[in-house]
């Protein structure tokens, strides 16, 4: 059992290791957090909404505010405006940042990664498709 | 047609029974161990308890929202048979994970989710089997991230293992989809 453990954290930390490295040598910005976003397919979409809100029109929303969605009182009362500082200090640490929230997401831990994202759902709240969807 | 045979063709009703069984114990681990009498609340804080309901009930939201969407496809008319069998066993699958999440909510004493009168699927991009296809692979690997994203956060350790034995469905699920659109159908040593 103690083999099968310390097998276990050894392999846990070559994820760490590798992991990281590879994820910083990805080229940052929109097109590297298309792959991002779609751990986030489960919940969300950025034309309407479903189990999550919709993504489009994210950026300058106070949170839990997308008229007829049902969120969580923790984040209809968490005072969060949606910004790239905002939103990176929630995605990293969701459950953290508005405990409460119905999210129940350990977060996008590497920083390189929630860049991507924001990245990604800025621009993708820029295009047409975006705008007359908010 | 490859992943036909890799998904339907050793699934006799003998082992999938078996798997039904094997499923169902894994799971109760988590979630049939209340109903069994284990009181999950005195091995966790009150808070721990409200918050794994709340996680909870959000899986419940997305699986109910995947059994409706394997229903938008099954009744596209655009699936051949046996690509219609397969997302009807993917469905049931669903299904199955609605309801052992749904009593496990209830036996927390929250209240399940309920399923939504109307969902908003992108039909209009639904033109081919392959659009199908691709769509369901998407939400299958969301749901693979979403249940890897709730296992760390739950307080209670059985219902990490619990979630954990569900992501391991649906990363079959998103295997077999990859498969059958010819692409990789596990791109990664690792998912995210």
């Amino acid at each position: 059992m103690r083999a099968a453990v310390q097998a276990f954290a050894a392999c846990a930390a070559a994820v760490a290791i590798v992991a990281a490295p590879l994820a910083r040598s990805a080229a940052p910005g929109p097109e590297a957090g298309v792959a991002i976003y779609s751990r986030c397919a489960a919940c969300h979409a950025l034309a309407y909404d479903r189990t999550g809100p919709r993504h489009c029109g994210l950026f300058g929303r106070r949170a839990g505010s997308v008229p007829g969605f049902e969120y969580s009182d923790a984040m209809k009362k968490s005072g969060i405006v949606w910004n790239e500082a905002t939103l990176d200090r929630f995605l990293a640490d969701p459950l953290g940042t508005v405990p409460g929230t119905a999210m129940g997401y350990a977060g996008v831990k590497d920083s390189k990664e929630r860049a991507d994202l924001i990245a990604y759902l800025k621009a993708a709240g820029e295009t047409a498709a975006c705008r007359s969807a908010r | 047609m490859s992943f036909l045979l890799l998904g339907l063709a050793p699934y006799p009703i003998a082992a999938r029974r078996a798997f039904l069984g094997r499923a169902g114990v894994v799971l109760s681990g988590a979630a049939v161990a209340l109903l069994a009498g284990r009181d999950v609340l005195a091995t966790t804080t009150a808070s721990s308890a409200e918050s794994d309901t709340r996680i909870l009930n959000t899986a419940l939201g997305a699986e109910l929202e995947a059994i409706a969407a394997y229903q938008v496809g099954a009744e596209s008319g655009l699936l051949q048979k046996r690509v219609l069998d397969l997302a009807v066993t993917f469905q049931g699958h669903h299904k199955e994970h609605a309801d052992v999440l749904a009593k496990t909510i209830a036996k927390l004493g929250g209240k399940p989710v309920a399923a939504k009168s109307k969902y908003t699927f992108p039909t209009e991009n639904l033109k081919t089997q392959n659009d199908v296809l691709r769509f369901a692979a998407t939400l299958e690997k969301g749901a693979v991230s979403a249940y890897l994203g709730a296992v760390p956060v739950f307080g209670d350790r059985e219902l990490a293992r619990a979630a954990a034995s569900i992501l391991g469905d649906e990363a079959m699920h998103w295997a077999i989809l990859r498969n059958a659109l010819g692409e990789s159908p596990v791109p990664t040593a690792f998912v995210a």
